[in-house]
């Protein structure tokens, strides 16, 4: 019995899938399929970025200097292959954002996957066991959420900046990211599910798995977290969307990703100060790749969110 | 669920006299339900305690039903919880005969069909759960006969394993429940008001459910529910509920045929009769009192029709009549009452 089912597995899963509410759904929205085709492309092209690009960005020895201020190819004096021109220092702008946008997508994953695992465990304890750890969980969660991710995420990066030697800096500079994202972001979860937890806990599915004297751990596992993924699920897709930014931001602003490994929000703080002197392809082009990619996963969140509502069916 | 238990003295475990599966003694719960540290503090209010379980005291034989009846908020559930040990008594002693309670564990059947099976489970990890924690079979493969069995002797077919709660009607996860029960091995179930969600249809389904399994597999129930005629099909003895005490005690058919306690004949009058659907029954005013401030005397003194000087102020002591009927009522103690039937 058991082989027979295991061979079945994969397409009684897709047709599961097709059978779906959350299928019939996405059919039913065109704005949610277009903004998740969107997407899947934006991290395609990100990830096959070394394919796709015409230069290495990193790489200073390739950048022709000879080349640099290029408009896009469609303007006058524009040159082929550099689709959306050049910067002064000659990189290609296409290669730079498919680059930075790998960055920016991995730095945004990492973050939620950081958040959403610290969340979740914070929450879990602070729900089902309650009491003091409940109130130390959530008081920490409270002063953190008092500071403004931004000021925090600065704080973060400041700290590691004095803690870590110089030739350091830049490379743990993503992990910095992370922590400074996360630091803020777990909290939401937290609390989400720790609601949600505290629900569940006075269920009495619950009290029959505590009957059998089921560890602790185990029942918050196996019995609770999948009883509150649903909303986290939600949370998270908007979340990845916010990460994205808030990285962009520390990026604009000098304390994320530095120029050596521009992230989307590096190559908008360099192209910004070329602006005013006419050279808006510098700036334009990441700034527009960023909205893309942050409304793509917006309106997909928007949609999850209205989709997994079962009182809007 | 936010009140706690306070001061653990009780004990929940030991051996009975031959002959009962389960031994309650002077059994009593109470939770602390004061405000938080600072309201106290600032609004000078005292601690406040519920005395949900008040010196409750009671046997269930062996392959018996024994039935605790009483209104919402009588703590007759306080007892089922206590019993199973999800709450751990203020004092007073359940104890187990040796061959209940296996591996110290009681299983219970919840009340609630919707809340008392996890919506992301298969039916069959629900069912394979105890059997698995337990270790009770070695082989995925023999879990999965176990699991099988357990299914059909409920009433459901082997492939409902493949399915979701949400799949199935209120009876229908009810007899799920029961399957996961059953997969401990239990000599002693207690069902916590196990047919309350249910239509009258399929109640009597569960119930003979129920009582069939009881022959078969030699079964103890500790019976909870508010409904008399639920109640009457399914026990052998009966133990009446009020506030947290228990006001009569007494084999079934005794109990329906010559209640003694005042509140027992109001319990028994709230029953629908088909031959007399609009008989005259004896309103008693008022409602459960607040068990947070019990009446003093005997508790049911306000609502009682009895009731003089003395129920007001002395709490009654539990009388044996007859060998086995217990009760704790002044009216009957003194023969002031009516004869049941007479009213």
């Amino acid at each position: 019995m058991a082989p027979v089912e295991t061979a079945k597995a994969p397409t009684a899963k897709r047709a599961r899938w097709r059978d779906s509410d959350l299928w019939w759904s996405l059919k039913r929205s065109p704005l949610a399929m277009a903004a998740g085709a969107l997407l899947v492309v934006l991290v395609i092209a990100a990830f096959l970025a070394p394919l796709l690009a015409i230069q290495d960005p990193y790489n200073l020895a390739a950048l022709e200097l000879w080349n640099a201020e290029l408009p896009p190819v469609w303007q006058h004096n524009g040159q082929w292959p550099y689709l959306l021109g050049t910067d002064v220092q000659g990189r290609d702008i296409m290669s730079a954002i498919l680059y930075g946008s790998r960055v920016s997508i991995i730095i945004g994953i990492a973050s939620v996957v950081v958040s959403l695992v610290v969340g979740l465990m914070a929450g879990l304890a602070a729900g089902y066991i309650g009491g003091w750890v409940d109130n130390l969980l959530m008081r920490v969660g409270d002063v953190l959420l008092s500071i403004p991710t931004i000021l925090m995420a600065i704080l973060v990066s400041a700290v590691f900046r004095e803690i870590l030697p110089t030739d350091l800096r830049d490379g743990f500079a993503p992990v910095i990211l992370i922590i400074a994202i996360s630091l803020s972001a777990w909290v939401q979860y937290a609390r989400t599910v720790r609601a949600l937890a505290m629900v569940e806990r006075g269920k009495e599915y619950v009290q029959a798995a505590r009957l059998l004297k089921v560890r602790p751990g185990r029942i918050m596992r196996s019995h609770i977290l999948p009883n509150t993924l649903t909303p986290i699920l939600v949370a998270a897709t908007l979340n990845f969307g916010l990460a994205i930014l808030i990285e962009a931001t520390l990026s604009f602003l000098g304390v994320g990703m530095p120029p050596t490994e521009p992230s989307l929000g590096t190559l908008i703080r360099i192209g910004n100060e070329y602006l005013f002197s006419g050279q808006w392809w510098i700036v334009v082009f990441p700034a527009i790749q960023l909205s893309l990619l942050v409304l793509s996963v917006n309106v997909l969140g928007d949609w999850l969110r209205d989709a997994l509502n079962p009182k809007l069916r | 669920m936010s009140a706690k238990s306070v001061g653990v003295t009780g004990t929940r475990k030991g051996t009975t006299e031959a002959g009962a599966a389960l031994a309650v003694r002077a059994l009593v719960k109470t939770f602390d339900i004061s405000a938080p540290f600072l309201n106290r503090l600032i609004e000078r209010k005292p601690r406040r305690y519920l005395r949900a379980v008040d010196e409750i005291s009671f046997d269930v034989p062996k392959g018996g039903c024994l039935s605790l009846v009483g209104e919402s908020g009588c703590g007759k559930s306080t007892v089922a919880r206590l019993v199973v040990g999800l709450y751990s008594p203020t004092s007073g002693e359940i104890a187990f005969s040796n061959s209940g309670g296996e591996q110290g564990l009681t299983t219970m059947v919840f009340q609630d069909p919707y809340s008392s099976l996890n919506p992301r489970w298969r039916v069959f990890d629900i069912v394979a759960e105890p059997i698995r924690e337990l270790k009770l079979r070695s082989t995925e493969n023999e879990v999965r006969a176990r699991v099988e069995e357990l299914l059909q002797t409920v009433g459901l077919s082997p492939r409902d394993g493949r399915k979701y709660p949400h799949e199935f009607s209120g009876g229908q996860r009810q007899r799920i429940s029961i399957a996961r029960a059953l997969a401990t091995e239990p000599a002693f179930l207690v069902c916590d008001e196990p047919t309350s969600a249910l239509d009258v249809s399929v109640q009597a389904q569960i119930l003979n459910l129920m009582r069939d399994l009881q022959d078969r597999l030699g079964l103890t129930y500790l019976f909870i529910s508010h409904d008399m005629s639920v109640v009457r099909h399914m026990s052998d003895r009966i133990a009446v509920m009020y506030l947290g005490r228990i006001v009569e005690e007494a084999p079934s058919e005794t109990l329906f045929e010559e209640p003694l306690h005042p509140y027992t004949r109001l319990l028994l009058d709230t029953i629908p009769a088909l031959d007399a659907p609009n008989r005259d029954r004896e309103i008693t005013a008022g409602e459960v009192p607040s068990p947070i401030d019990p009446p003093s005397g005997c508790a049911f003194h306000p609502r009682c029709p009895l009731a003089n000087q003395r129920c007001k102020s002395e709490r009654p002591a539990v009388l044996l009549r007859d060998g086995d009927h217990q009760i704790a009522c002044h009216a009957v103690e003194e023969g002031r009452y009516a004869p049941a039937g007479m009213t």
